[in-house]
């Protein structure tokens, strides 16, 4: 139970500053001086001050949609092992149900965008669920690939096993069950090159467009959901391939070293996305297929590699 | 005689009794002469007059359609009354005879060769319990539906026959009773042919296919039969041992054709989307959530039941007819913009996901895993249970939309939300139950089926090695697609503005009908926090299938497999979505988000203002999904260009037209119907008139006739 | 590769931040530390708007103070107004404004915002933008300095 808290105590406080990392990575690769790793949460702040707005001729919907978003994150923040492996809601802590839930996060913002009733909102809930139905396949073949040494898709499971057997993550199976994840993780969480967030232009929007009328808190609670689960993506593809650090009892001090070492894997990953995103430019909306095609082929050999190779 | 029994009969009565309520004339007030009754004395010669008495008798019959005279109203409230305590007993009857309350009943003298054996088993009483659920929804929910009196009083008969289908036990009884269910089911479908000329050619097709499916049934159990010392389902089953392989597979084969096609797999599916459409709404919800059960039914008692397991190629095609329906039907639900055939296109991914775990389940069974196959088979049930609750809730939805603004169009509704509230309540209900979402309750079953799918990887050999992987791909495509679509549904339906006057001239439905979709809601809703209680049935009803199964999924909070490692609970996500919600308003409250809200204008870069027209419709929702998927789709392009008549350089007018049309019909079906069109040409040139000819043909047949029987005997 | 072998070899090219003159109390206390800025060109030259963009680029640097560009105004806290207001832009100018959530602000970018310019009284000007929307904050110039610009958006975001 102090594990969840603590695990969602430290994705809702570290989420904003991975944000902020990120964009000071790409600030230094530009040449310029960035403004912080502490921008997101000022920003955060100060929305909180701001006047909320409810347009004309939405519903509850509109209202709801980024508290259920929110919601969703919390949700799997609190029930992915992340600084212990024994997971506080452990009949919750499914591969499958996880990826189910970060789905409904984005199904719930697509009927926001509908909502609006503007043709921005509803271009961006398209394409949201466009990138959603083509991400599916990939992911639950990652999780099947995954779970056939283990022989279950609980997360706990997952990551004991791959504690207790170090060498499995150099096989085959595992190498490009990642490779796949990582492509997924990528299209899911509204990074380059599927898509960009801090684009003006809004025929390149994917997300940014469906949320387009939000301002003051709802658009904090839409920018801090993002955020989360852009943590909770890459520390899921942390600890099922890395999990070393993770407390495996829960004693204090293994718990704060498993949270230590989440922090700091999260971190590492989210620069070597950050230096990838600027290393890439963002793909037309109809290359995006092909992309999560040739992911998905990929996840379909590590499956195909778990039965013939063990 | 035990509750089962008991229970069955009086769901039978009682539709009885609501079919006759329903079906009684309605009788005339006395009135003096040359007023409305003395319409036919006297003659209406001036126009005026005539006139005058054709909208009297309009108004009769609107007023007869909707009930609005009070003794219809009371009948139509008696007759539901009837509908929903047949459905509530035939619940019953179906829970008792799961939890192990068996009955059996024979009547040699009934019908003429074969009399009529009725014996319910746990597999029987489950499609029984699902049918009177249904039945209880679409009873409660007719009250209100403006419907004529032949549809009120055929519909207590059509889920009569359905009861009867899944308990009857000789071949010649299932026959009759699928038979009974498919004329009561064709005439329910026609019911609107004279005010809509897309209804009677719906029901034209509709009674070919389900007439072609009978024939194939008959030919599979016949042949069964004339193996087996009769015809009831006892002695087939112990002459299933002596069987050739070829003959089994034959009857395999001819059975799962029918009753594919019952059940709406691709290719033989081109019935469901023309019927649920044109089918009053009630009718379709029957039709789309108890009807279609009834085709797994038939595979799952004649494919396990009667044959024995069989051998692995058998549920290596129903697996794959599975995944290919269910892929199919949900591209084609996702670029679909008619609300029910939509919905109709969904039912056929559902039930190819249900034919996908009974695929792996067989496969499982022949490998001789009983465990695994057990949790698929239970699985696969659990889907059709699920899927009845919310295909019942979606279509009684439709309905209320269809009867409020006249129009199934999606491009055409919108702002729903405002004016049917409790609809789009009980639409987003259900659309976030078939969209396998948590805290949905199809999530369960997806999931129980995945579950069934990754732990099969191992079993027997390169077969499962390269079907599991490929199930598994086919299933997350599908809830990704079926998310895609039941945003698209439920956000261009019901949310932001109406985008026609239909739409924005919408009124609520009556409390009938509300009441009818809360019954179904309470279901989804129940079976998403405790699908437990219904688990154990399910258990016994696959045990009927393969006699091994046992338990796969034990545990009444958490959801856990016996066989393999996996556990899940259903309950515990919502308390967990719903505590997380709580915890972020408070959040909001505590970080001080205190100014109050301001109602603004859209932003709509500053020009404006935004019409209606510019919002998001269903088809260009679908677009991207269209473009990506449309070597499969192929959608047809006709430009129509008119050219102004001074000039063939100027342009008057442009006509575009996209429509996405179904592609097997256009491949497989219109090379069929075209060849046989071309055969009945040709016949007709046998057919000159020249009796001379006709006798040459009968003594050319008698003669090879005869050298035949010489040369062979 | 040859992307990174260039980063590396370019380093740093953000100018050192110039010292904050002497302030007051800021515009909005509420926006300390964070201004999201919504962009409007009322019919400039468009000279202004390469100015602004050379003060978010590299060299200025402006985001390094808290700023940044939105393309949405009901994400914005300011809008940065360049060109006097022409005729077709005032309406659109003015829901831009209220589409803003409070507290907002109104930053006049170049003389043309402030009194027309080289503009004043042609037939397709309205005026300047102060004859529109409350301005709370003008940047002289035609066009100004990036320096000018990365100065006023440091009085708003107060670092």
């Amino acid at each position: 139970m102090l594990g969840a808290v603590l695990q969602v105590v430290v994705v809702v406080l570290g989420a904003p500053f991975l944000v902020g990392l990120m964009r000071q990575v790409r600030a230094l690769a530009e040449g310029r001086a960035g403004a912080g790793v502490g921008q997101p949460w000022r920003d955060l702040r100060k929305l909180m001050r701001k006047e909320p707005i409810t347009p004309h001729g939405t519903s509850e919907v509109f209202r709801l949609a980024p508290v259920l978003l929110v919601a969703t994150s919390v949700v799997v923040a609190a029930v992915v092992p992340f600084a212990s492996t024994a997971s506080a809601l452990d009949p919750v802590a499914d591969l499958f149900a996880v990826v189910a839930l970060l789905a409904l996060g984005t199904a719930v913002l697509a009927l926001a965008g509908l909502d609006t009733g503007t043709a921005f909102g509803g271009m961006g809930a398209s394409r949201a669920v466009t990138t959603l139905a083509l991400v599916e396949p990939t992911l639950l073949l990652a999780i099947f690939a995954l779970s056939v040494r283990v022989g279950s898709t609980n997360l706990g499971a997952i990551t004991e096993s791959t504690l207790q057997h170090p060498a499995s993550v150099i096989s085959p199976v595992s190498l490009l069950a990642a490779v796949a994840l990582a492509v997924a993780i990528v299209a899911e969480s509204g990074r380059l090159p599927v898509d960009n967030p801090s684009t003006h232009l809004e025929l390149t929007m994917v997300h940014e467009a469906m949320v387009l009328e939000y301002g003051a808190a709802d658009l904090a609670m839409v920018e801090l959901a993002s955020a989360m689960r852009l943590t909770v993506l890459l520390g899921l593809l942390a600890n099922l391939f890395a999990p070393w650090g993770i407390a495996t009892d829960a004693a204090p001090l293994a718990l704060l070293i498993g949270l230590v070492a989440f922090a700091a894997k999260v971190t590492l990953l989210g620069t070597l996305l950050a230096v990838g995103e600027v290393s890439m430019a963002k793909l037309r909306l109809f290359r995006v297929p092909e992309l999560l095609a040739g992911s998905f082929v990929l996840a379909m050999l590590a499956v195909a590699a778990s039965f013939f190779l063990a | 005689m035990n509750l089962a029994a008991a229970a069955f009969a009086a769901a039978l009565l009682a539709a009885a009794a609501a079919a006759v309520t329903a079906g009684m004339p309605e009788r005339r007030p006395v009135v003096a002469a040359g007023t409305r009754g003395g319409r036919r004395s006297v003659a209406a010669t001036s126009a005026v007059d005539r006139r005058r008495s054709a909208a009297r008798s309009a108004a009769d019959r609107r007023r007869s359609a909707a009930g609005a005279s009070s003794s219809g109203r009371w009948r139509a409230v008696v007759a539901g009354g009837f509908g929903a305590v047949s459905g509530l007993a035939a619940v019953v009857a179906g829970v008792a005879a799961m939890a192990g309350q068996t009955w059996s009943l024979d009547l040699p003298g009934v019908l003429p060769l074969a009399g009529v054996r009725l014996v319910a088993d746990p597999l029987g009483g489950l499609f029984v319990a699902v049918t009177g659920a249904v039945a209880v929804a679409v009873a409660v929910y007719g009250i209100g539906y403006p419907a004529h009196r032949p549809v009120r009083a055929a519909v207590p008969l059509f889920v009569a026959s359905m009861l009867l289908v899944p308990v009857a036990a000789s071949v010649g009884t299932f026959l009759v009773c699928w038979e009974l269910m498919a004329l009561a089911s064709l005439l329910l479908v026609v019911a609107d042919h004279r005010r809509r000329p897309a209804v009677a050619e719906a029901g034209r097709w509709y009674a070919v296919m389900t007439h072609l499916g009978l024939v194939a049934i008959l030919i599979g159990l016949v042949l069964f039969a004339a193996h087996a010392p009769s015809d009831s389902f006892a002695a087939l089953r112990s002459a299933a041992g002596e069987l050739s392989p070829a003959v089994r597979g034959l009857v395999f084969v001819a059975t799962l054709a029918g009753f594919a096609s019952k059940a709406g797999i691709v290719p033989l599916h081109a019935w469901l989307p023309r019927a649920h459409p044109e089918a009053p709404s009630h009718v379709s919800a029957l039709m789309s959530a108890a009807m279609v059960n009834l085709g797994v039914y038939g595979i799952l008692r004649v494919g396990f039941d009667l044959l024995g397991v069989g051998t692995g190629w058998w549920w290596l095609l129903v697996l794959g007819a599975g995944a290919l329906s269910a892929v199919y039907g949900i591209l084609q639900a996702v670029v679909s913009t008619d609300l029910k055939r939509l919905l109709g296109y969904s039912t056929t991914e559902n039930l190819g996901l249900v034919l996908v775990g009974v695929g792996a389940g067989g496969m499982f069974a022949v490998a001789g895993n009983h465990l695994l196959a057990g949790l698929a088979l239970v699985a696969a049930l659990l889907h059709v249970v699920n899927h009845a609750a919310f295909k019942t809730l979606l279509f009684l939805s439709a309905g209320s939309v269809l009867r409020a603004t006249g129009t199934r169009d999606l491009d055409r509704l919108g702002g729903l939300r405002a004016r049917l509230p409790a609809t789009t309540g009980m639409f987003a209900l259900g659309a976030l139950a078939a969209s396998a979402l948590p805290p949905g309750n199809a999530f369960v079953s997806e999931w129980l089926l995945l579950q069934g799918l990754i732990h099969g990887l191992p079993v027997s050999g390169v077969a499962t090695a390269i079907t599991m992987p490929v199930a598994v791909a086919v299933v997350a495509l599908t809830a990704g697609l079926a998310v895609a679509t039941f945003v698209k549904a439920f956000g261009v339906g019901f949310l932001a503005r109406p985008r026609s006057e239909e739409a924005e001239r919408a009124a609520e439905s009556p409390p009938s009908m509300i009441a009818g979709m809360a019954v179904a809601g309470l279901a989804c809703v129940g079976l998403a926090v405790a699908p437990a209680a219904v688990l154990p049935g399910l258990a016994r009803a696959a045990g009927v299938a393969d006699r091994s199964a046992g338990e796969p999924v034990a545990g009444a909070v958490t959801l856990r497999l016996t066989a393999v490692a996996g556990s899940l609970s259903p309950l515990l996500l919502v308390i967990a979505l719903a505590a997380a919600v709580a915890a972020v308003l408070a959040g909001l409250r505590l970080a001080g988000a205190g100014l109050a809200r301001r109602r603004a204008r859209l932003w709509d870069c500053g020009a404006g203002p935004l019409s209606p027209r510019m919002e998001y419709t269903a088809t260009s929702f679908a677009e991207p999904l269209q473009r990506i998927f449309d070597d499969v789709l192929q959608p047809e392009l006709d430009v129509d260009v008119t050219h102004a008549r001074e000039s063939a350089y100027l342009v008057e007018s442009v006509e575009f037209r996209r429509r996405v049309p179904d592609r097997i019909e256009r491949r497989l079906y219109e090379p069929v119907l075209a060849a046989v069109q071309a055969w009945g040409r040709a016949g007709r040139g046998l057919a000159t008139g020249s009796v001379h000819r006709y006798l040459g043909y009968g003594f050319s047949a008698l003669t090879a006739l005869l050298i035949v029987l010489a040369v062979t005997r | 590769m040859r992307l990174w072998r260039k980063i590396r070899r370019t380093g740093r090219v953000a100018e050192p931040a110039p010292p904050r003159a002497a302030h007051d109390r800021p515009l909005a206390p509420e926006l300390r530390g964070s201004v999201q800025l919504r962009h409007v060109d009322a019919g400039s030259c468009n000279g202004c708007e390469i100015e602004i963009s050379s003060a978010f680029g590299p060299v200025y640097d402006a985001e390094r103070y808290g700023a940044r560009l939105t393309a949405s105004p009901r994400h914005a806290d300011a809008l940065l107004v360049t060109g006097p207001v022409t005729r077709n832009m005032a309406v659109p100018l003015r829901r831009t404004y209220d589409a803003v959530p409070e507290p907002k602000l109104v930053v006049a970018v170049g003389d043309c915002a402030r009194n027309c310019g080289v503009f004043a009284g042609a037939y397709g000007v309205v005026g300047a933008v102060a004859d529109v929307l409350p301005v709370s904050l003008e940047v002289p110039g035609c066009p100004p300095h990036p320096e000018a610009i990365v100065a006023a958006l440091r009085e708003l975001t107060d670092r």
